[in-house]
């Protein structure tokens, strides 16, 4: 009883914060989702509406929905194949706490800036094209910027720190014990890997995907600045609904289901971590 | 010695109210004399809070949420001034406060009332155009005999399919491009009709492969850096672009055009926000503003055009010539201005402007 007590003590500012800042805007969001839009400050007239729900299965929204889930996949995909190694290599390195350094030293930058100096690499008169042509490679400027490629860059190098962080230091808690008496049993190092490393690593795999997947989904301002005119995200969407046709409850009600989507994975990867921590060291 | 006291006693009140004098003021960014700010604080001793956003989104966005905390806002005429008054957002304006604005061209005011009826709740700041900012240099070297003067430049795909090797810019805002392919196809630019809708998507359509981007916050960079060489564009935006390239010495090609067949006419509007917390303050500095020296200072610094005509001797020559920034009295018969559309249509051309963006019908 006094460890129950002692315990939701402690976890009393966590529980206060996810009720001041993620429970309680959420809360606002279905009021104003469930209201009707109107010629008024603020432009809604509260009531019991669900004509902005039923228009969820709109296929406009649902495109956008896959839309978004569509690169959030490949921009983690793209992590996990770049990051696994980085994170492996630091693991193991003897000067890891500066090469950790060097990982989170982007973010001594803020990212809207980051953003903006890959608009000024990608555009036509920008650093990449005057390198491909100085080298001869091109006779024109090549138009860089704005395509699908450009904001799976801007996404990738934003959000690959995200990924390595808590891989490698699930990597760096497990030691190489484990690897080293694999490999002296005879396992290539193919087979060291994949039957003793990445299986131990695993949680610290889930969680910097999650740490990834989720935010990438609802990412705004990186397919506005770099993607294509069109690139069908549903952050952009709910921003179109939101300023352009300034229907706020359809915005909330669509902010409100991409919260829900993304909070599924996000239990279920939570259980999935809780199973290996059980299991696991 | 008691009578200096008392004398400080009087005083202090009025000190501390002269310091309590400020007027909060939300303008778009570069949209302003910085002169004239400083000179309204010396004359006045209120002090300016000056703001910028870039984009009518956060202006609205913070004027619809409530208690913005802003004494003077410059929304556009449509759709966020017209949206505002509908929402009761901004108050009306005292006339008696702004002697100045008896000097605003009663006719433009008048085209204005199609967003807010009897001009009750704004006075004009500056104004412009929609048209096409252009390279002539280099149209005339893809396109000899193109018409520069025309539409058919942006909207004719035999014209648009030449011009794509030096960049097509689209402005990325429905509210404004369809009204003007609307008036351009010879239908009613407010026309909320199923079938005049589909033959401005139909179009669109038809030039979208020769589109190389969309500006969001106007194409005035892509234009003075020389990426793009046609561009559906704010009047100002193509001027103030062909400033600067002539500044960095690219040549002084770039020219904004009002086509012939008609160009749409936007208004930015001076305006009090209804719950402004120095409404006082706020009269004095449209007033202020308004002064035809004023007002011909921030025209020869932004090169938009203002609404005062007797500002027109303090303009400078060079700007007030321009056909670009004043255009001629035949010019300004083709224009048109736009109303609100219901909130239903305004969906449908979110869709549509979205699958013309994306490329597919």
């Amino acid at each position: 009883m006094h460890v129950a007590v002692r315990r939701a003590a402690l976890l009393l500012p966590a529980w206060a914060w996810l009720l001041a800042f993620v429970a309680a805007p959420g809360a606002l969001l279905v009021v104003i989702g469930l209201a009707t839009p109107a010629d008024a400050v603020p432009p809604y007239r509260m009531g019991l509406s669900i004509a902005s729900l039923r228009a969820l299965a709109d296929t406009f929204y649902l495109r956008a929905l896959l839309g978004s889930l569509l690169t959030a996949t490949v921009v983690s995909a793209l992590c996990l194949l770049i990051g696994t190694p980085m994170a492996m290599a630091i693991a193991r390195s003897r000067r890891r706490q500066f090469l950790l350094l060097l990982v989170v030293f982007p973010f001594w930058s803020g990212m809207l800036l980051r953003i903006v100096a890959w608009v000024g690499i990608l555009r036509d008169d920008g650093l990449a094209n005057a390198i491909l042509l100085r080298l001869h490679l091109i006779k024109a400027p090549i138009p860089l910027l704005h395509s699908d490629s450009a904001m799976l860059l801007g996404l990738v190098t934003c959000y690959l720190p995200f990924f390595i962080l808590p891989l490698e230091a699930r990597l760096a808690a497990i030691g190489t014990h484990y690897a080293e008496a694999a490999a002296d049993l005879g396992a290539p190092p193919w087979r060291v890997f994949r039957r003793i490393t990445f299986p131990l690593a695993l949680p610290g795999v889930w969680a910097g995907l999650a740490l990834v997947f989720l935010p990438v989904s609802g990412e705004y301002v990186i397919p506005e600045m770099l993607g294509a005119p069109a690139s069908p995200m549903l952050g952009r969407v709910i921003w179109d609904t939101f300023f352009h046709e300034g229907d706020w409850p359809q915005a909330a009600i669509l902010a409100v289901a991409l919260l829900i989507l993304l909070l599924l994975p996000a239990v279920w990867l939570r259980r999935g971590d809780a199973g290996a921590q059980v299991g696991g060291l | 010695m008691r009578m200096l006291w008392f004398m400080l006693a009087l005083l202090l009140p009025a000190l501390a109210h002269a310091e309590d004098r400020v007027v909060n003021v939300y303008n778009w960014t570069d949209y302003i004399d910085p002169y004239a700010v400083a000179r309204f604080e010396r004359e006045t001793g209120i002090k300016v809070r000056y703001d910028v956003y870039d984009s009518l989104e956060t202006l609205e966005g913070k004027l619809l949420a409530g208690r913005s905390g802003y004494d003077v806002v410059v929304p556009t005429s449509e759709p966020t001034f017209s949206r505002l008054v509908r929402a009761g957002a901004l108050m009306p304006l005292h006339r008696g406060r702004l002697p100045n604005a008896a000097g605003l061209d009663p006719a433009l005011m008048h085209q204005v009332e199609t967003s807010d009826p009897g001009n009750a709740h704004g006075a004009i700041y500056l104004w412009g155009t929609i048209g096409l900012g252009v390279n002539t240099a280099r149209l005339q070297t893809l396109a000899p005999a193109a018409p520069l003067d025309s539409w058919d430049l942006l909207f004719k795909p035999e014209w648009a399919r030449k011009l794509k090797p030096c960049g097509i810019t689209m402005m990325d805002s429905a509210i404004d491009v369809i009204p003007t392919v609307l008036h351009y196809l010879g239908r009613n630019p407010d026309s909320t009709d199923a079938a005049d809708l589909a033959a401005v998507e139909k179009t669109l359509l038809a030039i979208r492969p020769f589109i190389r981007d969309f500006a969001s916050a106007g194409a005035l960079e892509a234009m003075a850096t020389g990426e793009s060489c046609l561009a559906f564009t704010y009047s100002g935006d193509a001027i103030q672009a062909a400033a600067r390239a002539a500044e960095a010495g690219k040549g002084g090609n770039l020219r904004y055009v009002a086509p012939k067949e008609g160009a749409q006419v936007w208004f930015d509007m001076l305006a009090i926000p209804s719950d402004a917390p120095h409404a006082n303050e706020a009269h004095e500095f449209i007033n202020f503003i308004l002064a035809p020296e004023v007002m011909a200072g921030i025209t020869n610094q932004v090169r938009y055009p203002n609404a005062i005509p007797t500002a027109a001797p303090y303009v400078l020559p060079e700007i007030a010539a321009d056909p670009g920034v004043y255009p001629s009295a035949e010019a300004r018969g083709g224009f048109f201005t736009i109303k609100a559309v219901p909130a239903d249509a305004v969906r449908q051309r979110a869709r549509m402007w979205a699958r013309f963006k994306a490329g597919r019908g």
